[in-house]
């Protein structure tokens, strides 16, 4: 495959970053985009320029940490992370623009690779359940009803890797939240905590910078793991239940 | 230490052994040695640092539970997150003697199948503490909240692993390392939004910094380089944890993530610490095959699809480019029900693999040809299907299907998959005494990074078992009893041996930035892979292994004249990161095949062509070579220096491995 290129450089936060265009031959339809990618630096290495920062780490699918806008959407026009966006998904001769994740709360390190760390601030203010090592019960103790155990688990898919505020015009950043929310909120375990976490979460959330939502449902759209909408619903009712004033 | 060279490659020095391990029932040693280790007082734990590197199961897992003891932990990751750490793409699950399905599981039977597992070539102790403990691993697992698979009535489900005959693995769909790790990683952010772990990602360990205050060396602390602003830092503390995960990548293509690398432990090793089975490396037998050049990676598929998936090939190599659909049940060849009617197409990995291999190598197998040959056999689900439903199989195995069809543009529920195997864990590393501890007094090691509890080959579920076992339970409980001689004084960034390892780094970044060759760091990785994989991978001989030495070191010489990283050392350069790592990689190759050189047998997934039995199986001699290989760094263009530590078999026989 022939692909034209049109990529987001920016050497550092400080800088102000452009778009240069870049031409690919030889492109295998069965190599993944990042794949694509490292062909590229390979022939910007040959021609003595730097090559293009991304993140990316297991290239799995799993790990979370690569992630581009590509033509505009979060994470490219498949449902999946970036590194599991495949070239055959493209066609001979496409013109592709690749542009880091952007937010407010994401400031841009270099190139394409952005700082994601408010997500862990989010989990450090209460995305937990208190438990000290070594004095847990049975794990039978607490059985743990089917219906619940699905769903926890379908939230706890969440990867962290920032498409939902990438997608969202208010670079909100509740459908992760959310997600961390009802995982832990259709457990038994989680119930001590929950009016605390939902609390303390939210809070962080703003302070980082991330809008609210609005329901636009974006943030669904491009989320690879596919993360309900609902569980931004379930975060509000538990915020409700807490009290909470606006 | 001899005198001459052994081999042209190494010498031999004195014999070392675990002195840690008490005397007595092997069932009583972990207890005992918790209550001989000495305390620490919570007032105390406040004056102690401990330095944790790498924050996958084992590290997140240390650095939450010395945290919340009161311990001053500082925790770093290359990576942006802890969460990223490659723990989470395990997919199988996580063993533990829990007998929650009365199949008549153990804490016993765990140990017993582990060593059996390893080829006999672990160490019995720590095998049995890792069963002991594994069943507490579950009940931390599930009371912070992490969604294992349920039963109907509410309890947790199990299934059965490869290399065994009871259902004792917990698993949360294809996503247990996920889910596992963060559990972890939630545990250690609350001790980060607590203030007892501070916690550096984009972080790099550099260098070990090694002191020695007249009281004998001690770990005591590191020097790392911030990846986002180029900035060479100096961090110290009372102790040091290496939990940085193994070293799959030196052959290039593997199921590792991409920044998985040895720089850790490989700078631990160049000052003193002994590595302990380099040569070991687990092939895995259910991976996506390679389709060509262009790949940065292989994709493994998680070895549960073995419960429902027959393997096999066809029994004529003139089939092998047919429809497999068209290709009728008596022209197949299920060859592993065939070869090992008892286990089938669960036995372990290192059996699967090697059988896989003779497969194609006989020119039965199937899919794209690449480099000549075709490198793949069929995992048919067809049976599974047709016996449990689409929608059955679905609901076990659905997001491994669907990560294989974006891989490939196959259907699998349509057509089978194809797997063959690649390198997926390391079960070398620095050698640690029962204590966690490696040669270096202050440091340990922890997870895949020390040289584990696993031997030569490793039984499915395992890995995970043990990260999270470091991490929890022993890791806390062994390392009190170093610090409770400490604090261990004052030290300053001016101290000599503090500069001497900042010194150092900087002249090897500098040495590196300023060479402006002409190759491209990941043009060596490749080449250096090639040569593990075809001479240091899942079969060996004396000769290409000789070879093999040759041509690193040829690689080697290249790389220090003709690498050429662009751009600078100050801010973020995933180029230079690459090159210090795979400058490492470039050492401990050749580590790993005078290691695989020198053990002249076949055991687990390593098979010496010159060691075999009369129907081609891996024949070990446990006369010459049960032992652990403990290598001391000989120093720059030195030979390394061997260590044996006899591996002692009290309370399990060792056998032949038979899976007939």
């Amino acid at each position: 495959m022939r692909i034209s290129l049109k990529i987001w450089r920016q050497a550092n936060p400080r800088d102000k970053g452009r778009m240069v265009d870049y031409k690919l031959d030889e492109v295998s339809e069965d190599s993944s985009f990042l794949e694509m990618l490292d062909l590229l630096n390979e022939h910007l290495h040959e021609q003595g320029e730097e090559p293009v920062a991304f993140d990316s780490d297991c290239r799995e699918g799993i790990c979370g940490q690569c992630g581009v806008v590509i033509n505009g959407e979060a994470h490219g026009p498949e449902r999946t992370t970036t590194c599991q966006l495949h070239m055959r998904s493209f066609r001979d001769g496409d013109e592709i623009i690749i542009e880091p994740w952007r937010a407010d709360a994401f400031p841009v390190i270099k190139d394409l690779c952005v700082d994601r760390g408010a997500l862990d601030r989010i989990v450090a203010a209460g995305g937990y359940i208190s438990a000290n090592t070594g004095s847990a019960p049975d794990a039978h103790a607490t059985p743990v009803p089917k219906e619940n155990a699905d769903r926890a688990f379908m939230a706890a898919e969440c990867i962290g890797c920032g498409a939902c505020v990438a997608a969202c015009p208010n670079a909100s950043g509740m459908l992760f939240m959310g997600a961390k929310i009802t995982h832990l909120g259709e457990l038994p375990q989680g119930q001590p905590e929950r009016d605390a976490r939902v609390l303390k979460m939210t809070e962080q959330h703003d302070l980082e910078g991330f809008g609210g939502c609005t329901n636009l449902g974006e943030c669904t759209r491009a989320c690879p793991k596919g993360i309900p909408l609902n569980v931004i619903s379930q975060m509000n009712r538990d915020l409700l239940r807490t009290g909470f004033s606006v | 230490m001899t005198d001459t060279l052994i081999a042209g490659l190494y010498r031999e020095g004195e014999p070392i052994a675990d002195t840690k391990a008490p005397a007595g029932d092997i069932a009583a040693k972990w207890s005992t040695r918790q209550f001989e280790a000495a305390l620490v007082n919570p007032a105390n734990r406040r004056k102690l640092s401990v330095i944790i590197v790498g924050t996958g199961l084992a590290g997140a897992a240390a650095a939450a539970t010395m945290g919340e003891a009161g311990y001053r932990v500082k925790a770093f990751c290359y990576q942006d997150s802890p969460r990223r750490a490659h723990s989470i793409a395990a997919q199988g699950g996580i063993n533990a003697a829990k007998n929650y399905k009365g199949d008549g599981d153990s804490v016993h039977r765990l140990f017993y199948d582990t060593v059996k597992g390893g080829d006999y070539r672990s160490r019995e102790t720590n095998v049995y503490r890792l069963a002991e403990v594994s069943a507490d691993i579950i009940d931390q697992c599930v009371a912070q909240g992490v969604p294992f698979a349920r039963e109907y009535g509410g309890l947790l489900d199990n299934r059965s692993f490869g290399g065994v005959q009871v259902s004792r693995t917990f698993y949360a769909r294809g996503q247990t390392g996920q889910q596992l790790l963060i559990g972890a990683y939630q545990a250690l952010e609350r001790q980060i939004g607590a203030g007892s772990v501070e916690m550096f990602a984009r972080h790099e360990m550099m260098e070990l910094i090694v002191v020695d205050d007249g009281s004998g060396p001690r770990a005591r602390g590191i020097v790392a380089r911030d990846l986002i602003t180029g900035e060479i830092e100096t961090h110290l503390a009372d102790a040091v944890v290496l939990a940085s995960g193994g070293y799959g990548n030196v052959f290039f293509l593997s199921t590792n993530a991409m920044g998985s690398n040895t720089t850790a432990i490989w700078r631990a090793h160049r000052k003193g610490a002994y590595f302990g089975n380099p040569c070991y490396t687990q092939i895995h037998p259910t991976c996506i095959p390679q389709s060509g050049d262009h790949q940065s990676k292989l994709t493994l598929m998680s070895e549960s699809l073995r419960n429902d998936g027959r393997i096999w090939v066809p029994k004529n190599a003139a089939d092998c480019d047919k429809d497999p659909r068209e290709i009728p049940e008596e022209a197949r060849d299920y060859y592993l029900e065939r070869i090992y009617p008892g286990f089938g197409n669960l036995v372990p990995r290192d059996i699967a693999s090697r059988q896989a291999k003779n497969m194609c190598d006989e020119g039965r197998g199937v899919g794209p040809e690449v480099d000549g040959s075709r490198r793949g056999v069929y995992l048919d689900f067809a049976d599974a299907i047709g016996r449990l439903g689409e929608d059955a199989v679905r609901s076990k195995y659905g997001n491994l299907f669907d990560m294989y069809e974006r891989i490939t543009g196959e259907n699998p529920y349509q057509v089978p998959m194809r797997i063959y195997p690649a390198v997926h864990y390391t079960m070398g590393g620095l050698w640690v005494d029962y204590d966690l501890q490696s040669t270096i007094p202050g440091l340990f090691v922890t997870g895949e990074a020390n040289f584990s509890d696993h031997g030569a080959n490793r039984l499915g579920a395992s890995a995970l078992m043990q990260g999270l076992a470091d991490g929890y339970f022993v890791l806390p409980n062994t390392i009190r009893d170093y610090l409770s001689k400490g604090p261990f004084g004052p030290l300053g960034e001016d101290h000599p041996q503090v500069r001497e390892a900042q010194d150092s780094v900087r002249s090897r970044i500098h040495r590196i930035m300023s060479m402006n060759g002409t190759r491209s760091v990941d043009s060596y990785h490749k080449a250096l892979g090639k040569i593990m994989w075809e001479k240091c991978g899942m079969e060996r001989t004396d000769e290409g292994l000789r070879e093999a030495v040759e041509q690193i070191r040829a690689l080697r010489a290249d790389f220090w004249t003709n690498v050429r990283v662009l751009g600078t050392a100050e801010g973020l350069n995933q180029s230079l990161e690459k090159a210090g790592r795979v400058a490492d990689f470039l050492e401990l190759g050749e580590l790993m095949c005078i290691d695989a050189l020198h053990r002249r047998e076949s055991c687990g997934g390593h098979f010496r062509a010159e060691s075999q039995t009369e129907d081609g199986e891996a024949l070990r001699h446990d006369d010459e070579f049960a032992y652990v290989a403990a290598w001391e760094w000989g120093g720059d263009g030195e030979a390394p220096v061997l260590h044996k530590e006899d591996l002692v078999y009290e309370f399990i026989e060792l056998k032949q491995r038979s899976y007939k």
